[in-house]
């Protein structure tokens, strides 16, 4: 199998500003450059990955380990500082479902709109449209504001929009908490499904369990680096003994 | 299954992915458009009220009060001023509107912006399109103000208001990347952009004519003022909507279709390619500075 994503070696600094007043600028030049006067931390430091199309990976991690930076060098919301990422075919996310989605529009037109933020054309939209609604099981609500929508019928229907954008690389970032139990357990069969197809994902999850139902191959990052890439059940085993 | 190379996301080719996703553009301006005057009674009536209002009160304290209006005890105003006030008045409404979305939009979708990557410049283009549509029931007025007076358009008057809305919606576009980038990194930016568009009302010929500013300033400072975009945008469109309703003793300025008209139009471009230019240094870094 070909590669999906192939990550080489990037870096990622970012800036905790102490200062953005001109006051402290000029004390701080005045004072004749003492010391930095912004300080930087590495949120990921020369992270290699190579990705094959097909394959399922998690990546673990505690908070603030770089799991969602990574995720976010991959879709291109964020460019690394050094190294290159290269990415095959069409990107797109289920990180944080919802974004894009505007209140006051209906649920048939945020259907639309997010739909195509993330990458559909009208065609596809179109098509996938019944398939979106029925999934969601939004049914009669569908030219209902989403302003009035339960938190639930929110996530449903924006988890809904994701899920069908069918692109080839999925990236899935902590939202499998999704709905009640039976919509969660369809959320999974739908992940299943796409790994079935030979979708490349990309999981970032806390659930240890879940993720070793869904994905075979688990990388562990802590303070921006990878300390393990292996098989799942053996990534899981070091993330719990630490 | 094969599709395509390995590519570097995130690497946009700016204004040239805008047009690739001209269906997300058009949903983006449906949406702004749909829920600007969501919750109102008067819903789309405030486009026709506001610009309605601000006409009069400005035509009654400076046509009347400062005696701008042409008139049997003042021989030197400008006739159908009115016209003339309310031609570069939408236009300068269109560039106020346009320039102060652009300037937030990036910031405002900042939920959007720092979760999924799609190309950014599409958020100051939505804005420009935005006022463009609302421009479109202040030229209604217009029109039908000037049809009343006799006014009977000719091809060049069409191809002067087109050329002064393209020159003013170049600059908007060209500014609003400029600072709705700079809005990204210091929140300064947008109040320097709401001090332009204070300026901007002034800074061209709207109330007055552009005839005193040559006799009071001078040919230098006449020079400078004409290098202006928004005086020539706002000359072209008197040179479409007013002047043929006047007897043409009081004229639009020498050469203004032969050479300002391209000068603008250069002007705006120039702002156009500095703008994205500085657009594309400064997006790498937006999701994590929003």
């Amino acid at each position: 199998m070909s590669v999906a994503v192939e990550i080489r070696g990037i870096t990622k600094k970012f800036v905790l500003r102490h200062s953005r007043s001109i006051k402290e600028a000029i004390v701080w030049l005045v004072k004749g450059r003492k010391g930095e006067l912004t300080e930087t931390f590495d949120a990921l430091k020369d992270v290699n990955l190579t990705i094959r199309q097909g394959e399922t990976v998690a990546l673990l991690g505690f908070n603030g380990s770089g799991k969602s930076t990574l995720l976010k060098h991959i879709s291109g919301v964020m460019l690394p500082d050094e190294g290159v990422v290269l990415t095959r075919g069409r990107v797109a996310g289920l990180i944080e479902v919802g974004a894009g989605f505007h209140h006051d529009l209906t649920g048939r037109d945020n259907v639309y709109l997010n739909g195509a933020i993330l990458g559909m054309d009208e065609q596809q939209i179109k098509e996938r449209f019944d398939d979106i609604v029925a999934f969601s099981e939004i049914g009669q609500f569908i030219d209902t504001e989403v302003k009035f929508y339960s938190s639930g019928m929110y996530l449903r229907l924006a988890f809904s929009v994701a899920v069908h954008t069918d692109p080839e690389v999925f990236l899935v970032d902590e939202i499998l908490a999704v709905g009640d139990e039976p919509f969660q357990r369809k959320c999974l069969e739908k992940i299943h499904d796409l790994a079935a197809q030979g979708k490349t994902l990309v999981v970032v999850s806390h659930d240890l369990d879940l993720v070793s139902r869904v994905c075979d191959r688990g990388v562990v990052l802590e303070h921006g680096r990878v300390i393990f890439d292996g098989p799942i059940s053996e990534a899981v085993a070091v993330q719990r003994a630490r | 299954m094969t599709v395509g190379a390995l590519v570097q996301p995130g690497k946009g080719r700016g204004l040239r992915d805008v047009m690739a996703s001209r269906f997300l553009l058009k949903l983006l301006v449906d949406k702004e458009i749909k829920v600007r005057y969501r919750g109102s009674v008067l819903g789309l009536v405030w486009s026709y009220f506001k610009p309605g209002l601000q006409f009069v009160v400005f035509y009654i304290a400076l046509g009347v009060f400062l005696g701008l209006e042409k008139g049997p005890r003042n021989p030197s105003g400008l006739s159908n001023y009115a016209i003339y006030l309310f031609s570069g008045i939408v236009l300068i409404n269109f560039f106020s509107e346009a320039l102060g979305n652009a300037a937030r939009s990036i910031v405002n979708n900042g939920s959007l912006i720092k979760k999924i990557y799609l190309p950014r410049e599409l958020f100051p283009v939505a804005s420009v399109w935005v006022s463009g549509v609302h421009l479109v029931p202040q030229l209604v007025i217009l029109l039908a103000a000037c049809l009343i007076v006799g006014w009977r358009p000719d091809v060049m008057q069409l191809v002067a208001a087109l050329s002064g809305f393209v020159i003013v919606a170049l600059l908007a576009l060209g500014l609003g990347l400029l600072f709705g980038a700079a809005n990204v990194y210091f929140r300064d930016a947008e109040n320097f952009v709401d001090m332009l568009l204070m300026i901007a009302t002034w800074a061209s010929p709207v109330m007055y004519s552009w005839q005193m500013v040559r006799e009071r300033m001078g040919e230098t400072f006449y020079f400078f003022y004409q290098m202006n975009p928004i005086s020539v945008g706002v000359e072209a469109f008197h040179y479409a909507f007013w002047l043929p309703t006047t007897d043409g003793s009081s004229a639009v300025p020498d050469q203004l279709l032969t050479l300002w008209v391209p000068i603008g139009l250069a002007v705006s471009l120039a702002v156009v390619i500095v703008g994205q230019l500085t657009f594309s240094r400064l997006e790498g870094r937006f999701a994590q500075e929003l």
